[in-house]
């Protein structure tokens, strides 16, 4: 059995690092906003001309803002487990970047394990699979 | 000078699942709005429809569709699109032309059929847009709805009996409403016993999508005083309003939120309100009834306190205290809402304006809405759109 190819399911939003995994986020030099997924070309700030930014992980722990669940098969581009698997969704709040980020929950973590304000923290997970491939993604997953 | 505009017609096409081209239902709507206006298709100067963009080339060019379909005759046309408040941006758009003396009667449209089950984006590969990403994540339209009722349980105390409950007393509204697609009265075991689609929201929390179509004959005060209209209700505000960096709560189709470094955090939904009031110099304490975009009962709860009718985290003891009911102090969705529509996206928000303008003149039969005198909406859509009308007699 040929093993699959690993992959992030998008190039650039996230990276594991030797300290753990992070999204790929920007910041813009004028005005020191976070942006996530990156911004490169301008600033959305109304209040900034910028267009200079750097490249920065994003903080890896925060606190969860609100949490849900998938119950049912999401519609493509979503690509489900057969059987579908349901899963944790999670919201969380970044204090230093003062912005919330969405992502799935890492699998086997049910919302009954999940509390808002609880701390979390960003891991690199299997999102889908095909006969070929396991694209990874960014998850969330409480933190000790 | 006045900046009102008179609502001398409504119509709708009810709301279902037909399965029938969109057009049909706008025609429907259309000549329903103009024998209630008594206005022959004929002298309408400015078609407004609102698009929709799940039925090809003839939904996104909605105005001209539907001036074809009810009969060319030289109109001038307009189509716009602002995902659930398009309906609005064609009554703005019919406003301008009013208030600027372009036209003095116009009629402003929105028809939608719809496919089966949650509302998918357009195919194809394309990372650069949020709202494929969030699918590929499986990041849908109730997930969204679910993390805001989430929060309200955890800020506010908010439980998941409060949340039946809205739909419990939208069910009682509806089920008066010929043209709500739903008319069946819902009990607390029926909600509690519905499958979970995105936790703590279960289906009957959460609202569909529907076919159905609404249309407005709007006039000039001038017109509307020259046929005997002069007391017709009016629309004394339209907001439209974009969200304000940064913009703090997260919202479809994003992943994440702005970030609020360099700029204070706002709320989107509050703001849509905020506008409209300001702009007819009416406050929520005049408000006599409210219809919102409850795409979720719990967001509902969010919308009273962003329409500011009760300070913020007490809607659930408003809706508990039966206020919020047809017969309380500020009745909300008499019409029954989206909970009993389904929602038919450039439809909807014209579709509000239609359940005011009937509960205005006193013609809502079972679901009227006692001496109103001022109603507003509220509703909100994907990328930043939303909106917020208010009609006075």
């Amino acid at each position: 059995m040929t093993r699959k190819t690993e992959k992030p399911f998008l190039e650039g939003w996230f990276a594991q690092g030797e300290a753990g995994a992070h999204l790929l986020g920007s910041r813009c030099t004028s005005c020191g906003t976070y942006y996530f997924p990156r911004q490169a070309r301008f600033c959305r700030n109304p209040a900034c001309a910028g267009e200079q930014f750097e490249e920065v992980p994003l903080s890896r722990r925060g606190r969860l803002w609100s949490y849900t669940d998938a119950c049912y098969q999401p519609p493509e581009p979503f690509i489900a487990a057969d059987p579908y698997l349901p899963f944790a969704i999670a919201a969380v709040e970044l204090e230093q970047e003062q912005m919330i980020v969405l992502g799935p929950v890492v699998q086997g973590v049910d919302v009954a394990a999940l509390t808002v304000g609880m701390p979390m923290e960003l891991v690199v997970e299997t999102l889908s699979e095909t006969a070929t491939e396991r694209h990874l993604s960014w998850k969330w997953k409480p933190a000790p | 000078m006045s900046r009102d505009i008179a609502i001398l017609g409504v119509g709708m096409h009810p709301w279902g699942k037909w399965g029938r081209s969109f057009v049909d239902y706008g025609v429907v709507a259309a000549r329903a709005a103009l024998a209630d206006a008594g206005v022959d298709w004929r002298r309408v100067q400015f078609v407004s429809g609102a698009a929709t963009i799940r039925n090809g080339y003839p939904g996104q060019v909605a105005g001209a569709t539907f001036a074809q379909a009810l009969g060319w005759q030289g109109a001038q046309v307009n189509t716009s699109y602002a995902a659930c408040a398009s309906g609005s941006q064609a009554l703005a758009a019919a406003r301008s032309r009013i208030l600027s003396g372009e036209c003095e009667l116009a009629l402003v449209i929105g028809a939608d059929t719809t496919p089966k089950g949650f509302l998918a984006p357009a195919k194809g590969e394309r990372p650069d847009d949020p709202d494929w990403v969030r699918f590929r994540l499986g990041i849908t339209n109730p997930t969204y709805f679910a993390l805001y009722a989430r929060r309200r349980m955890a800020l506010y105390g908010d439980s998941v009996d409060d949340f039946a409950q809205v739909k419990i007393k939208n069910s009682e509204h509806g089920c008066e409403n010929p043209n709500a697609r739903y008319r069946k009265r819902f009990t607390p075991a029926e909600v509690a016993a519905s499958p979970m689609v995105a936790n703590p929201l279960r289906l009957m929390d959460v609202c569909a999508t529907s076919d159905g179509a609404a249309a407005l004959i709007v006039a000039s005060i001038d017109y509307a005083r020259r046929v005997g209209r002069g007391d017709a209700p009016r629309v004394a505000a339209i907001s439209t309003v974009t969200p304000t960096f940064a913009s703090s709560t997260i919202e479809m189709p994003d992943i994440a939120t702005d970030s609020a470094v360099a700029a204070a955090a706002h709320s989107f939904r509050a703001a849509l309100p905020a506008k409209a009031y300001e702009e007819a110099g009416i406050g929520p304490a005049d408000v006599s009834l409210a219809e919102v975009y409850d795409l979720s009962t719990a967001l509902e709860l969010d919308w009273i306190e962003d329409l500011q009718l009760c300070g913020r985290g007490e809607a659930a003891s408003l809706l508990r205290g039966g206020a919020t009911r047809v017969g309380g102090r500020i009745p909300v969705n008499a019409s029954g809402g989206l909970a009993c529509f389904g929602e038919a996206v450039p439809a909807q928000a014209l579709a509000q304006v239609c359940e005011l303008t009937w509960q205005l003149r006193g013609q809502a039969g079972a679901r009227q809405v006692r001496d109103a005198k001022v109603g507003i909406t509220a509703n909100q859509g994907l990328f930043g759109h939303g909106s917020a009308v208010i009609v006075k007699r």
